[in-house]
């Protein structure tokens, strides 16, 4: 694992990151999140999870990212209305970000190199997923069928 | 030179920061789904890498656990968008501060 590499992509995902939280337009800050995103599957190919990684693009940009798109096109007659910005919000999100980073440099054990593994082939994450984790994965199908279900009713016309 | 476990865990906290920021400090409901999407994937990565520093990296569990709570994610996301969908219908806004019906 490259230390070149990894910087690179720390900062491209993390400068994503932050503009998708403090952009203005709402559409700049929803595509900046859709960046932030393919620097996070960078991460998982750099680990060398590929099959994660190519599902989260999938899945986030795929889907989330333009159903995000979507839900902005559909509610934006008020665009400008909400300018309110809480700083209060600032403090907490470096304190946190303080604490955690004081935290991680304190422990010692955490500062290990990567082991060579073999490579994580899609076959193995499938015999998993078939074997050891067929109940939550049947689980996850039940959970998505009920979210898909309530999602519908919920943006249904109302009947007066 | 080598990336550590403690590097991937900074950037992770950083993610997970800048979407609490995204969530604690902008009044748009949006804004508030993305920076809750912000910190889930937050925890993806720290699964993730905690898979692959481990000792024994064989079982892929971690990878288990990212691709299950990448699933639960997009059913949030889904749910999420559609209430800001439902409650703009009502309200025609999509400023939380605004959402004080039920206020004591």
């Amino acid at each position: 694992m490259s230390s070149a590499a990894f910087v690179i992509i720390a900062i491209f995902t993390l400068a994503a990151a932050l503009a998708a939280a403090t952009l203005q337009k709402l559409m700049h800050a929803a595509l900046s999140f859709a960046v932030a995103l393919v620097g996070l599957a960078a991460f998982f190919f750099l680990l060398g999870a590929e099959f994660v990684g190519l599902a989260l693009v999938f899945i986030y940009i795929g889907a989330v990212a333009v159903l995000i798109v979507f839900t902005i096109l559909l509610t934006r007659r008020d665009v400008g209305k909400n300018r309110g910005f809480n700083w209060a919000g600032v403090l907490i999100a470096l304190a946190v970000f303080g604490g955690l980073t004081w935290s991680i440099l304190k422990t010692q054990s955490l500062s290990i190199l990567a082991p060579h593994i073999r490579a994580l082939t899609v076959k193995r994450i499938g015999e998993a997923l078939m074997t050891g984790y067929v109940w939550p994965l049947q689980c996850v199908g039940v959970l998505l069928t009920a979210a898909l279900i309530g999602a519908l009713i919920l943006v249904m016309e109302e009947k007066r | 030179m080598t990336t550590t476990l403690q590097a991937f865990l900074i950037v992770s906290a950083g993610l997970f920061s800048i979407g609490l920021l995204a969530a604690l400090s902008r009044r748009h409901a949006i804004f508030i789904l993305i920076g809750i999407e912000l910190m889930l994937a937050a925890a993806n990565l720290n699964f993730i890498a905690f898979w692959r520093f481990a000792p024994q990296p064989h079982q892929p569990t971690g990878v288990m656990f990212a691709i299950f709570s990448i699933a639960i994610s997009a059913a949030e996301a889904a749910i999420g968008l559609a209430m800001v969908i439902a409650v703009y219908r009502h309200y025609h806004t999509t400023n939380v501060d605004q959402f004080d019906q039920l206020k004591g």
